[in-house]
């Protein structure tokens, strides 16, 4: 277990920013937090990377916890904050060695280690400027470069996409996803797709709570539930009534753009596709259109979080 | 220890990258050189082959360079945001405070050093005590210790740098003549506590050479007070 959170709450005044989260992740995933904003995403991930006290719970990154050995907790973890801050007026590589020297990479292995996350970033042909004339793009890398140099077990992202082009999106993601086949990476975002293109397991957390948990796969499946079917079909004869006499079909409702359209619900654990065909076969009707509806992650979030 | 060392490297590193540093020398010099050699009642008017006169121009103008340059150090990374990029790294809160604390303490001492020609131009001129030098840059050093850690703890306040600024002056002020008017006002025991609270008092007896105990303590447990004031700021992020 790399990261283990107990019952982990924080309370700002009356408010509970993150109310009773327990969770573990396995060494080796890479998990996103989605949720909306003020969701209580960064609030965790605070409290996970020991900026901040829990006003109760207790996390332990590979063993040590964060209440009583925040140091070693502090040395597992890469952490780029959201927003990325960074020091504006050091020299990139000046910027890395400092951070190599706090997290205490021993001295020989510093450059070594310097020359590697400046490769894996992409940031040679900008290392010898300051961190402040770069881009955006290019300050994102630093602050990944910074959070990794010292080569921790876990990484935290906080939102690390925000603000980047597509192309810069696209790259940060395989970066997160190279990353993910050695270490354990938390990631939070409120961007769906990008959690779903990157991460193995995705957390959903809502109001300071988690409200949903599994692969992208098994959430959108838990929310499908039942089939649904959009179907055109051409024919005479009353199309609509004779749908809803199959055994297997529960609702129907009519496409108002589509001649002939309907979309199909199926009753639970059916699937209606085979009775819709053989039915078209025996009145001799022409089936034009048969398409699942996949619900989306969009949807599944919506349902969650509203 | 060692992370102590490498905040202080950078800081340092951080005043002489952004002009701070020369700014901050250049002035210095320039105002306590030119009251202690040209104007007023300098060295030659008092025709005393002491540093007596470049003490009490010291005594003033740190006491406003301190909080110019204190009143970045933790405002700014509180602005930024960089406090979190830093307390999350491997570093305790109070070795973040004692590394800015350094960083800050030998920048001063770099500026006093360079006003050592003026000890040796007025030793020229006449036999100096070594004992009063000695002990008037000691005083000096003690001084601006503990106009940087209040400094820094004003500095852990807020997220202002101008207000980091003011709120550093006017805590400053107590010390640096306030203290000492309330002390002159007053008589017995309440006259002698607030003379002993005035920096001045202090400063006075160290620059003539006399480097007493008590004098150490006070200026040492100011240092103290100030830093750990900043360190409980920087982990009120932890209260409950």
């Amino acid at each position: 277990m790399a990261i283990v959170v107990d019952s982990l709450t924080k309370q700002y005044g009356v408010q509970k920013a993150v109310n009773d989260i327990s969770f573990e992740i396995n060494t080796g995933e890479v998990v996103g937090f989605l949720g909306p904003n003020g969701a209580g995403k960064s609030t965790t991930m605070k409290m996970i990377t020991c900026f901040m006290a829990p006003t109760t719970g207790d996390v332990h990154v590979e063993g040590a916890s964060i209440l009583t050995e925040a140091e070693s907790v502090k040395k597992k973890i890469g952490y780029l904050p959201e927003h990325n801050p960074v020091y504006l007026d050091m020299p990139i590589v000046d910027y890395l060695r400092f951070s190599a020297e706090v997290q205490g990479v021993s001295k020989s292995e510093i450059p070594s280690r310097i020359a590697d996350m400046i490769d894996r970033c992409g940031l040679d042909a900008e290392k010898h400027k300051n961190i402040g004339e770069l881009s955006k793009g290019y300050r994102q890398r630093v602050g990944l470069a910074q959070a990794m140099i010292h080569d921790p077990e876990v990484l935290i992202l906080d939102e690390p996409t925000t603000g980047l082009d597509p192309n810069q999106i696209v790259e940060i993601r395989k970066l997160i996803k190279d990353l993910g086949k050695e270490k354990t990476v938390i990631l939070s975002s409120h961007i769906l797709s990008e959690v779903e293109a990157t991460c193995d397991r995705i957390l959903i957390i809502n109001k300071g709570r988690i409200v949903a948990d599994g692969s992208s796969d098994t959430l959108r499946q838990q929310a499908q539930g039942q089939e649904l079917l959009t179907i055109q079909i051409e024919g005479q004869g009353n199309i609509e009534k004779k749908l809803l006499e199959l055994k297997s079909v529960e609702k129907v409702a009519a496409i108002a753009e589509k001649d002939n359209g309907f979309s199909v619900q199926s009753k639970p654990d059916l699937s209606s596709k085979k009775e819709i065909f053989d039915m078209c076969v025996s009145n001799s009707w022409y089936l034009l259109e048969m398409t699942g509806v996949e619900t989306r992650l969009e949807d599944v979030f919506r349902n969650l979080t509203k | 220890m060692s992370k102590v060392w490498i905040i202080t490297k950078r800081e340092l590193s951080g005043f002489f990258d952004s002009l701070i540093a020369y700014v901050m020398i250049i002035l210095f010099l320039g105002l306590s050189g030119s009251f202690t050699w040209l104007f007023g009642t300098n060295v030659f008017v008092i025709g005393q082959a002491s540093l007596d006169v470049f003490y009490g121009v010291a005594f003033w103008s740190l006491f406003f360079f301190i909080p110019a340059i204190t009143m970045r150090m933790i405002a700014e990374e509180n602005k930024t945001g960089t406090i979190e990029l830093l307390i999350t790294k491997a570093v305790s809160d109070s070795q973040i405070v004692l590394g800015k604390f350094l960083a800050c303490l030998i920048l001063v001492v770099i500026a006093l050093l360079c006003t050592l020609p003026y000890y040796i131009t007025v030793s020229q001129l006449g036999n100096v005590d070594d004992g009063s030098v000695i002990g008037g840059y000691f005083s000096l050093i003690l001084l601006s210790g503990c106009y940087i850690s209040i400094g820094l703890f004003a500095s852990s306040l807020t997220q202002n740098q101008i207000v980091a600024f003011l709120m550093a002056l006017s805590i400053g002020i107590f010390f640096q003549m306030l203290f000492d008017v309330i002390g002159s006002g007053l008589t017995g025991t309440m006259g002698e506590f607030f003379n002993f609270l005035s920096v001045r008092t202090h400063v006075e007896s160290m620059s003539r050479g006399v480097v007493d105990s008590r004098d150490v303590i006070y200026f040492l447990s100011i240092i103290l007070v100030g830093l750990l004031g900043t360190q409980i700021m920087l982990s009120k992020r932890n209260w409950k």
